[in-house]
């Protein structure tokens, strides 16, 4: 167990340093000046070299990547082209509301997947089946704005149980939080439930299939037993897998939900940095959205060992 | 009253009829053995008797545990009859246990469900158990997990787990065939052993004859989900009435008669061979070992030579195979063919490999299921220097798949379309339509029914006078490597511990390893002995 985490986290630290080489050199060759941008187009050629210097932009890309990951690895983002603060400040801002929003997204989405994926494996082909996966179905087709813009209609302009959009702010204390991101958690949660509980019916008929289910049967367990105790934790491989993909996209992926429902989130952020060709906040929110995708990716790895010995010996 | 009484036992599975009346009975204490070819229902009734039969079967007639009906009993009271009163062994050892519990709490589930007693008695239980079926404690300690334990030590849990309730019947459907000659023989004497100390009825369900001949008390033949014949086993073995049961018994002991070769060279030499595996670390900087699969290997085979291989699995014939056809290379010593070596440098040497053929043990999973037969059996096209023309083709096609004794018009069907014997002749006609030198059977005929398996082995005999094959034949299987090769060699550990003529090694074996595999062996009994 110890070789294997000591070898994923070399994997892990790899994977960190070529992603962050990647970022940057790939949004460094993005045409488009950031100085000369930010001045307009009539600007003074001596103004932009002036505010070339000043942020940074004059010296060579390699040194400039250097200072940028040295800067990353003590906490400090550099300043926004834009709007002249910290960035870390900025992204810490914006952690604040799209974090708690993924994770509360993901245990919604996990709460309603696994049930429902188990409810429709255990009764293949008979009505409950077909209905869950009808439902899953349009889970998947239903696009999440629309559903985000229903919920609105109905639960806070109808019934006006939820706010229709905003963010409290955490300084209002976690009921407050939680109250504003019920709503788009919902949404972002419905199609990754959808597509998690189809996974987890299919993971689960795969092992149904396998000897062991069959001579657990033989051994006088009923059908639900031997679906709890055999089966659920060798079908959770795949469903770990998808569950790790569906955290790092519902980090970031959640900005048409964020538009829609007016979050100050990682996601607007980006867009509004991308616009604006705010490189240095591009750079930093892309890093750290590769970040949180490896570091999801290890702990997935992790919890591999940790539901099936065969890999853990086998390292 | 029987123990266990199947009556007119019919079960057809979507309007498909697959039992038709059978009937057994199985009293205490006794061994019964359910024999007969793929396909003639012996599982199903087995399954039927648990109560797992797939969706979508219906039954009639009866099946009495003690008086009980299990077929009007309800799924509630089948769950704790099952594990309880009868308990089940499976064929496949490597895939019925589940892989990420430990075979301890595995035994202990079966005592727990049916019970109320506190995990660490059940603990203390499933221990006493694993060491009754030969797993003590000091070796294969509770906390152990089934991928660390070879496929013996594993079907002894499976057992464990089937006899932890001491039921009154235990069934064993194929419960040695996926093992080795001399851990089969290890597994039956367990079995046999736990029936008589725990007077349990045992329904043993088995293709091999000799086993059924070595062990049981009644032996019940089946064919096409019906029971042909049954009866005590000495005089059913001595006076057979059905056609069907002497059928089997012929084609069990089915014998060939190879044409003879006349002297020649050395078609492949295999030179002082050795094949190094890297091995995990054990600790977390420690360095990674190796594991010798092959110690020096060296042997010959002649021009029309048929040379057999035997030994247990991980003795290194798999090794030895993918050797001698350049899938691998080797860290010393040399293989060729011809006087050509399989290895150049540190790739295969394709003027050598076009020269040799394999056919392999599994005729459903060896083929692509999307190609048509003429499409698979040409692959080996693709080795030579010139491509044959349209016309050669199809020539060549008919003519190997006439060889095979198929017809020319089976080239346009698909895989699924044909039986597992007539794929394993499609697999021979894939091997033989470039005339190769040498051909690898590995395994050959494991697979396959007895009936087909002496088809197969008649076929080759045929072929080998037609084409003057000269082929390694690997098999587990002693009786049919006895029969079809003219010399053999033993391997053990990845050595050779024994070589020479076939018949002599048989009848007098020098070595202990071959003598201990020999023994191992079931034997099917001397049918006019048994009526004298």
């Amino acid at each position: 167990m110890i070789r294997y985490t000591l070898k994923r986290l070399t994997s892990l630290f790899i994977s960190l340093a070529v992603a962050s080489m990647l970022i940057f050199f790939v949004i460094e060759v993005a045409p488009g000046d950031p100085a000369s941008f930010m001045l307009g187009i009539n600007a003074q050629p001596d103004t932009v070299a002036a505010l070339r210097a000043e942020l940074g932009l004059d010296v060579p890309k390699f040194q400039r990547y250097l200072v940028w990951v040295q800067g990353m690895l003590t906490g400090d983002f550099g300043m926004s082209y834009t709007y002249r603060t910290p960035v870390s400040q900025m992204i810490a801002d914006r952690m604040w509301v799209s974090l708690p929003l993924a994770l509360y997204a993901l245990t919604l989405s996990t709460i309603i997947a696994f049930p429902a994926g188990m409810y429709a494996a255990a009764r293949r082909g008979r009505a409950g089946d077909i209905g869950v996966m009808g439902a899953t179905q349009l889970g998947v087709a239903i696009p999440n704005f629309w559903f985000a813009m229903m919920l609105v209609l109905i639960f806070a302009i109808k019934l006006r149980w939820f706010s229709a959009g905003g963010f409290a702010g955490w300084d209002k204390g976690l009921d407050a939080v939680m109250w504003s991101l019920t709503l788009p958690a919902i949404s972002l949660a419905l199609p990754q439930a959808a597509i998690l509980a189809r996974v987890m019916r299919s993971a689960l008929l795969d092992v149904m299939n396998e000897d062991y289910m069959r001579t657990a049967r033989a051994k006088g367990l009923t059908t639900t037993q031997t679906l709890w105790k055999h089966g659920l934790r060798n079908a959770l491989i795949p469903v770990l897998t998808i569950i790790g993909l569906q955290f790092s996209f519902l980090l970031a992926g959640g900005i048409i939900i964020e538009q829609v429902f007016y979050l100050p989130g990682l996601g607007r952020l980006v867009f509004q940095a991308i616009s604006a060709r705010d490189l240095i906040v591009v750079e930093s929110v892309v890093m750290l959205l590769v970040f949180a995708v490896i570091v999801v990716n290890f702990a997935v790895d992790l919890a591999y060992a940790a539901v099936d010995p065969r890999l853990r010996a086998r390292t | 009253m029987s123990l266990l009484e199947i009556k007119n036992l019919s079960l057809s599975i979507m309007g498909t009829p697959i039992l038709k009346n059978v009937s057994l009975t199985v009293n205490t204490g006794e061994i019964v053995a359910v024999t007969g070819e793929s396909g003639s229902g012996k599982s199903l009734t087995a399954l039927a008797t648990m109560g797992l039969l797939p969706k979508g079967s219906t039954t009639t007639g009866a099946i009495q545990l003690n008086g009980q009906d299990l077929l009007t009993t309800s799924e509630t009271d089948l769950c704790k009859i099952r594990g309880n009163d009868i308990g089940m062994v499976f064929q496949e050892p490597m895939t019925a246990l589940n892989p990420v519990q430990t075979i301890g709490a595995q035994v202990a589930e079966t005592i727990r469900i049916h019970g109320t007693m506190r995990k660490s008695d059940a603990m203390m239980r499933a221990a006493e158990v694993l060491t009754r079926v030969g797993l003590p404690q000091d070796k294969f300690p509770l906390s152990r997990y089934p991928h660390e334990l070879s496929g013996g030590q594993r079907q002894r849990v499976v057992i464990a787990m089937a006899i932890a309730l001491r039921p009154k019947l235990l069934i064993a459907d194929e419960p040695t065939t996926a093992l080795d000659v001399t851990t089969q023989a290890q597994i039956l004497d367990l079995l046999a052993d736990l029936a008589r100390d725990y007077d349990m009825g045992l329904l043993m369900i088995t293709h091999d004859l000799a086993v059924v001949s070595d062990m049981a008390d009644k032996i019940v033949v089946m064919r096409l989900g019906e029971v042909v014949e049954q009866g005590e086993t000495k005089s059913l073995l001595s006076n057979m009435r059905h056609e069907y049961t002497k059928m089997l018994f012929a084609a069990s002991g089915h014998q060939v008669k190879l044409p003879e070769i006349p002297p020649s060279d050395a078609l492949l030499s295999v030179r002082n061979v050795v094949r190094d595996y890297k091995t995990p670390r054990k600790t977390v900087f420690g360095s990674t070992g190796t594991f010798r699969a092959l110690k020096c290997v060296s042997f010959e085979i002649r021009r029309g030579e048929r040379l057999g291989l035997v030994g247990e699995s991980g003795c290194g014939k798999s090794t030895l195979t993918r050797a001698i056809l350049g899938l691998e290379g080797v860290q010393d010593g040399q293989i060729t063919l011809d006087g050509d070596p399989v290895f150049m440098g540190k790739k295969p040497n394709l003027a050598v490999r076009r020269k040799m053929q394999v056919v392999f043990q599994d005729p459903y999973g060896s083929f692509n299921p999307r190609h048509k037969v003429t499409r698979l059996i040409t692959e080996p096209f693709h080795l030579l220097e010139t491509q044959p023309t349209p016309d050669e083709r199809t020539l060549l096609i008919a003519e190997a798949l006439t060889a095979v004794g198929m017809h020319p018009s089976d080239a346009d069907k698909y895989i699924h379309e044909f039986s597992g014997g007539q794929r394993q002749r499609i697999a021979i006609a894939r091997a033989l339509i470039i005339k190769p030198d040498l051909i690898v059977f590995d395994e050959a005929v494991s697979a396959l029914d007895v009936s087909v398996r002496a088809q197969i082995l008649d076929l080759l005999v045929d072929l080998s006078a037609q084409y003057n094959l000269t082929y390694l034949f690997i098999s587990h299987d002693l009786s049919v490597v006895r029969t079809i090769t003219d010399r053999v060699l033993v391997m053990q550990h990845g050595q050779i511990v024994e070589q020479g003529v076939t018949e002599q090694v048989f009848t007098a074996p020098n070595h202990p390893y071959t003598q201990e595999l020999i023994a191992a062996a079931p034997v099917l009994p001397d049918l006019e002995h048994l009526k004298a």
